[in-house]
């Protein structure tokens, strides 16, 4: 490492938080644009499946805890579970299937 | 109308499981980070003032390898861009009339889990549920990096697996239950979630990072149901 690592961290952090700021305080006002809005507005389901398949299979240590964990998340939010209730029963049953396969 | 501390508390809820999801992530980002030669303080700076994963884990990289402040701000920009579109989703979900202040405040907690519950809220988004949950997400990203560096084994490995799903269960439970609503959507999340599948298991498909998968089918996706099933008029969802 020859470069300052403060300059690193804050350069990183002046990028990042340029990306995230510059769009919330230049776009004020309520768009308009029917096929904008509906675009913003399906973006986020877009974006929360990309990133939850198929990586959600390849994050615990094995492929079989992690997609009884997937299924569990997917029953109990359907049947309308908390945030908290999906995600701590997903972890629940991750860690009770490891502890039999692992 | 509730208060603004009734929204504080709510996304300070909400904001729990995203905190044990980060310290998971987090700690092995501090195992990371000592082995690239960080001290525990500029390890625990670099997730206070980043709050990004996989912004994070890159930078560690090019780092440790020595490389230009430009070629380090550049990878930021592409690995972080898909924050522009969340903002700029988020720009809609914000009441018009808040403040500056407000705005800044906000941005900083744009990361892909508090989008997530933010965006999940029902009607316009009130800052102090983003103040909520970002007061409890943003300490277990940092504590969990601390804990990394200062100890790489104080979580047993049963504990980190089980806790990695955190995450992934709490975007499936933004996303099931508006599905179950509307079929536009349960048919765009399948197409998503296969698409996302075949961006990772195709020749030349799989060698696009995941910053710009999520790009690119973000804007491809959304884009093409903005353009067949567009809003109807006056929906504030």
């Amino acid at each position: 490492m020859n470069n300052n690592v403060y300059i690193y961290i804050f350069v990183m952090a002046g990028v990042t938080y340029l990306i995230r700021l510059l769009p919330l305080t230049l776009i004020q006002k309520e768009i308009k644009n029917a096929t904008i809005r509906s675009f913003l507005y399906y973006v986020p389901y877009v974006t929360l499946a990309v990133m939850t398949f198929p990586a959600i299979l390849y994050a615990t240590s094995s492929i079989w805890s992690a997609l009884a964990g997937f299924i569990i998340a997917i029953v109990l939010a359907y049947r309308g579970g908390s945030l908290f209730k999906v995600s701590l029963s997903a972890c629940l049953v991750v860690f009770i299937v490891e502890l039999f396969i692992c | 109308m509730r208060s603004n501390i009734d929204y504080w508390k709510k996304g300070f809820r909400d904001g729990i499981p995203i905190a044990l999801g980060y310290i998971a992530v987090s700690f092995t980002f501090g195992i990371m980070a000592k082995n690239a030669g960080l001290t525990v303080f500029q390890a625990v700076l670099m997730s206070a003032v980043n709050v990004t994963s996989a912004g994070q884990f890159a930078g560690l990289g090019l780092i440790e390898a020595s490389a230009s402040y430009f070629e380090l701000a550049f990878t930021q920009l592409i690995i972080n861009l898909r924050y522009c579109l969340m903002s700029c989703s988020l720009s809609q979900k914000i009441s018009n009339d808040t403040s500056f202040v407000h705005r800044i405040f906000i941005a900083s907690g744009v990361t892909d889990e508090i989008f997530g519950v933010s965006v999940s809220t029902e009607g316009k988004l009130n800052p102090f549920y983003s103040y909520g949950v970002i007061s409890v997400a943003v300490p277990g990203w940092v504590f969990g990096t601390f804990l990394g560096v200062v100890s790489g084994n104080i979580l047993p490995a049963r504990v980190l697996s089980a806790l990695s799903v955190a995450l992934y269960g709490m975007f499936i439970a933004i996303i099931v239950p508006p599905a179950k609503q509307n079929k536009i959507i349960a048919g765009i999340i399948m197409i998503s979630m296969l698409s996302s599948l075949a961006f990772s298991k195709l020749p030349l498909l799989d060698q696009i990072s995941s910053g710009f998968r999520i790009i690119i089918l973000t804007v491809v996706i959304a884009g093409a149901a903005a353009i067949l099933f567009p809003l109807k008029e006056d929906t504030n969802e």
